[in-house]
């Protein structure tokens, strides 16, 4: 135990560091744009009439959740070029969070649309209230409410899990991390620090959403 | 692609359920303790165990991994890949293991330990005999969930160097230039390991939510 602790590296590391958290939070915000987008449009598809559509999906969201996200920026990474897109990992990444997270938005939002019940929304009809007001009143809204504590976990993992897309070097906070330690060799004080900031990261993340959910959710429910 | 790189994959198979099974059993182990501290009601043992968890819960599974490798090497360990990363996982598993056992711990009904307290039963019966074995029931869907999720984190032992799975697959890849075909297969193997487990949860999981209606 003659091992000194030397901080030096990652102090002057410290701007790029700093820098590289907007790249995890560009890379987050983008995959939950798309994984929003993915998720809505397959709840509607899920159950379409027409039935490969339907297997479609159900396969979608099966292979997504049960194939390591690692694998899955690997295949994305390599198969967008033979699809005719050439892109910088950094948009690789985001459609591959994209897509990674669009799989359990769907199982999320399915769940929240199955909560409503049929029976509310013919009493807001019955009470003459307008269909667009039905759906925002008694349909959107207790749905979000319903899904939002599970969303919002998931969101705050889908950007946890951006530092896997250091893999394929698009820019975030691990891939910089990982520049900053090859160079110094202080590997323990580099890792160290920046699980600090992951942390600050996913606590700001968790105290934003609670501030969001008391702001529009917090009445009470009979 | 040949036999001989396809025994390969099945290889780095092979360390990939080692590896998971390494992390289940000593998170397992490890993430009892830390369920039965966050349930202690001694003020000092829950916060610190809830510090433990929000820790483990609150940072990615890859930098826990790059801080318990280089930590330990740091303390003067010479350990290799497999024991660092098992170290590793079994951590990273003790602390989610114990968040959900915590859980199931607490949605056993009250009554349940007040009439164990009333017939006079110590802390170590009444836990052992009334309110673990209720528990563990609660607590097999998510468990079994959080073990398909430690089957795919292992594929991250892959980044620090450990040859699993996924590691061999970019080793074969590299060297047959079938980046799709390697990791359409190396999917397809992870699939037939965590498929079945999670629709076996999702069927405890159905059978709990009838039998409890």
């Amino acid at each position: 135990m003659n091992y000194k602790l030397d901080f030096t590296p990652v102090l002057d590391g410290l701007p790029s560091l700093l820098a590289a958290c907007l790249g995890t939070f560009a890379l987050a915000l983008g995959g939950m744009a798309l994984a929003i987008v993915i998720g809505i449009g397959g709840v509607m598809l899920r159950d379409s009439r027409i039935a490969p559509v339907r297997w479609f999906i159900k396969s979608f969201v099966e292979v997504i959740r049960n194939t390591p996200f690692l694998v899955q920026i690997y295949f994305i990474y390599f198969a967008l070029p033979l699809a005719g897109l050439r892109l910088d990992p950094t948009p690789t990444a985001i459609i591959a969070l994209g897509i990674n997270g669009g799989a359990y938005a769907i199982e999320i939002i399915r769940g929240g649309v199955q909560s409503i019940s049929r029976g509310q929304i013919e009493a807001g009809l019955a009470l003459g209230l307008h269909k667009t007001q039905v759906f925002r009143l008694i349909v959107l809204k207790p749905a979000l409410r319903a899904i939002f504590p599970s969303l919002t976990s998931q969101f705050v993992l889908l950007t946890l899990t951006t530092s896997i897309a250091s893999a394929i070097s698009a820019y975030e906070l691990t891939s910089v991390a990982q520049q900053i330690e090859t160079s110094s060799f202080r590997s323990f004080e580099v890792y160290g620090v920046v699980t600090v900031f992951y942390l600050v990261i996913s606590w700001l993340m968790m105290r934003g959403f609670g501030l969001i959910s008391t702001r529009y959710f917090s009445y009470p429910v009979k | 692609m040949g036999s001989d790189e396809f025994l390969f994959l099945l290889t780095g198979l092979k360390w990939t359920v080692a590896l998971s099974a390494v992390g289940f059993l000593g998170g397992g182990i490890a993430g009892l303790a830390v369920a039965l501290a966050r349930t202690s009601e001694l003020p000092l043992l829950e916060r610190v165990t809830a510090g433990y968890i929000a820790l483990f819960q609150g940072t990615p599974l890859l930098m826990q991994l790059f801080v318990v490798y280089y930590g330990l090497a740091l303390i003067g360990l010479r350990l290799d890949a497999w024991v660092a990363v098992s170290i590793g996982f079994t951590l990273h598993a003790s602390a989610y293991l114990g968040e959900i056992w915590r859980g199931s711990i607490e949605a056993v009904p009250k009554g349940q330990t007040e009439a164990a307290k009333a017939l006079s039963l110590n802390y170590v019966s009444r836990m052992k005999d009334v309110v673990l074995p209720q528990a563990i029931r609660i607590s097999l869907p998510a468990t079994i969930g959080f073990l398909v999720q430690l089957i795919k984190g292992t594929s991250l032992a892959a980044i620090v160097g450990f040859t699993e799975l996924t590691r061999a697959g970019n080793i074969i890849s590299n060297q047959i230039f079938a980046p799709l075909l390697v990791f359409g297969i190396v999917g397809i193997l992870y699939f037939i390991m965590c498929w079945p487990l999670s629709l076996y949860g999702a069927r405890l999981e159905r059978q709990f939510a009838a039998t409890t209606r």
